[in-house]
């Protein structure tokens, strides 16, 4: 299917249905119960699930299959959004030509700072893109945001004001972001008995372009270029004695995950119109390294899951709060229930960085491959015991 | 003239002056073995011609160009391959993998930007690595991670990957470096047949007489950065200056 074998066709079209009923699947208990707190399902959370995950997709690119350890790339995730706010508020609040500029712009800060990075590897490459990174925030948190240049209205995020030219904006047209006149915030809600699921525009699109930059990554996974990638990442000495310069192909892959990174970025401020600084602070950068590592370095779905699940830690444990916590225990006698509270506590709400880490650390330590090794060997495990109950009938019968 | 042509090569590392006024030449479709005793400056030597260093004085020509100043992969693109001491192999992907890279490296050339196209459908490239495979005896072993194959199966992978590319020289540093007893002769006898059937010149550093004399058609003998003989395998057993410097150490 689309020039893909088998097994990638089926990986696209179960990761394409599980974002098509992730309203669903993210809401699967009632509204009213107790458990509501862990549904995932509403917009606000199921974009940035996706958004994340183009994201981490793109920055596997770079980091999965050459090895390089970028510790920049919120840089360009900022620059997309800075680029698409300023559509919004110059042009038209039109996502397409927003998101596509966003792109553009990322894609030749990239080109730059790869050009520059990719002069050194290992640790010295990290820490030049760290620099990089670094210089980009100082800039749009600071020195381009001055009464007489304001390019990225410093602290308080670049926004669109009413006073802004908006060239092509008509009456009739919603005062949001829009896909040619239909809100991203436009959302219907389907009431099933007492379960309630919310289908979101902004989702959706944010879903659609997921699926087509997840299936370039396909494509380039298992492309000449891809492989010449992964050959980087081997054996750097063989391939310039192979007649190839490595320099070119880091240098466009490097290009390519810096606008996935564009991408995300205009999205996010599709999605909402608004971007700051923060965005690009090096805790982000290392939020997304921790995400492709979380989920699976250089596999495909990876990353996404990487993605998928420390975002969810972050919108759902941290809303984990002590009065939450007692209502659990509330079936404890009074001390114990205290002192059950009393450990869990620093793990919850603020501290859900806390439980992130040290599951970071688990999956570090003993399933190096990330999340999908995990589920690799839980596949395995299922199967070979199937088989050993075959055998085992198998071996039984005969006796009869 | 031969295909590879240095005169007066000198190179210096601080206050060690590990080559001075190195003159080789290699004929054209000869075996040229470079032997000497550890320090004799054979892997300088063959670093200049392959780019990684570059000599303080003198000048090495391939086929008549200069390849000083010019970076490894460009050496490479003008025709001279080479094998490493510890096999060079791109260890994380498979042997079938490894024999594509050089073979598109052959047709390309240079960088390619194909992103979108599927690896395995390039009908070309996969019947010329496949047919090297077969060159190679490895063809059963295609699917297999190279990394996790035996020292001598890596090294045949290697100068394999080499000859995909058609080099007009191949290089060798001490191939059989650290081989079991077989695996050593299974080397000779690739080598040979390299030899017989190609039309190719082999440039290569030993330490094991057993390899140098099996192979080499023309041998230099390399002491303290200098040449000090050049001759054939007959006449290089019993030169007394030879037997002094290297050989009189084990004989």
């Amino acid at each position: 299917m689309l020039g893909l074998n088998k097994k990638d066709s089926t990986l696209l079209i179960v990761v394409a249905v599980l974002t098509l009923f992730a309203p669903f699947i993210l809401n699967p208990f009632p509204a009213d119960s107790a458990l509501a707190q862990f549904n995932a399902g509403y917009p606000d959370l199921m974009q940035r699930f996706v958004v994340f995950g183009i994201f981490a997709i793109g920055f596997n690119i770079l980091f999965g299959l050459t090895g390089y350890l970028s510790f920049g790339h919120a840089a360009f995730l900022g620059i997309g959004s800075y680029a698409a706010v300023w559509v919004f508020k110059l042009f038209t609040y039109n996502v397409v030509p927003a998101v596509i500029l966003a792109v553009i712009i990322a894609s030749i800060f990239a080109l730059a700072m790869g050009y520059v990075s990719l002069r050194r590897s290992g640790i010295y490459f990290s820490i030049l893109t760290l620099a990089f990174a670094q210089m980009m925030f100082a800039l749009a948190y600071s020195v381009l945001s001055n009464p007489k240049f304001n390019l990225t209205n410093g602290e308080t995020g670049l926004q669109v004001y009413a006073d802004d030219p908006q060239m092509f904006h008509r009456a009739g047209l919603p005062d949001l972001p829009h896909l040619f006149g239909l809100s991203m915030r436009a959302t219907y809600d389907l009431d099933i008995g007492a379960w309630s699921f919310s289908f979101n525009a902004g989702y959706y699109l944010c879903a659609v372009v997921m699926m087509v930059v997840f299936y370039l990554s396909i494509r380039i996974f298992r492309s000449p270029f891809g492989m010449m990638l992964r050959a980087i990442k081997s054996n750097q000495t063989r391939l310039n004695y192979t007649g190839l310069s490595p320099r070119p192909y880091a240098l466009a892959a490097f290009v390519i995950s810096g606008a996935y990174a564009g991408l995300a970025g205009g999205l996010m401020a599709a999605m909402d119109p608004l971007a700051g600084a923060e965005r690009m602070q090096w805790t982000a950068s290392g939020e997304v390294v921790l995400m492709t590592i979380l989920g699976g370095t250089g596999t495909l779905i990876g990353p996404v899951l990487g993605a998928g699940f420390i975002k969810y830690f972050e919108n759902i444990f941290s809303k984990i709060n002590d009065a939450v916590l007692h209502q659990w225990f509330a079936f404890l006698p009074d001390g114990m229930e205290d002192f059950v509270v009393f450990i869990i506590h620093p793990f919850v709400g603020k501290g859900w960085h806390l439980t992130l880490g040290i599951l970071f650390m688990l999956v570090v330590i003993f399933l190096p491959g990330g999340l999908v090794e995990g589920g690799q060997r839980l596949g395995k495990w299922i199967k070979s015991r199937g088989k050993s109950e075959e055998t085992d009938k198998a071996k039984i019968e005969p006796a009869e | 003239m031969g295909i590879l042509e240095v005169k007066d090569v000198s190179k210096r590392f601080g206050g060690l002056k590990a080559l001075s006024d190195v003159n080789l030449s290699v004929a054209e479709n000869t075996v040229h073995a470079i032997i000497g005793p550890n320090g004799a400056g054979k892997s300088t030597l063959l670093n200049c011609f392959v780019g990684k260093l570059i000599p303080d004085t003198g000048s090495v020509m391939f086929d008549g160009q200069s390849v000083l100043g010019r970076k490894p992969y460009e050496i490479n693109q003008m025709g001279i391959s080479r094998v490493f001491q510890t096999p060079e192999i791109f260890g994380d992907l498979t042997v079938m993998e490894n024999m594509m890279i050089p073979v598109f490296a052959k047709r390309d050339g240079h960088f390619q930007m194909n992103a979108i196209g599927d690896m395995m459908k390039e009908k070309d490239i996969v019947e010329a690595a496949e047919a090297m495979l077969v060159d190679m005896n490895m063809a059963d072993k295609r699917h297999m991670h190279a990394a996790s194959m035996s020292r001598g199966d890596k090294r045949r992978l290697e100068i394999g990957m080499c000859l995909a590319q058609e080099p007009r020289l191949l290089l060798l540093d001490e191939p059989t470096a650290g081989m079991a007893r077989a695996d050593t002769n299974n080397t000779i006898d690739l080598l040979k047949e390299i030899k017989d059937q190609r039309d190719i010149t082999i440039a290569i550093i030993e330490h094991d007489m057993h390899v140098v004399f099996s192979l080499a058609e023309r041998i230099t003998v390399l002491a303290q950065g200098t040449p000090l003989v050049e001759d054939t395998p007959q006449n290089i057993k019993g030169h007394p200056k030879v037997r002094e410097a290297y050989l009189g150490e084990t004989a």
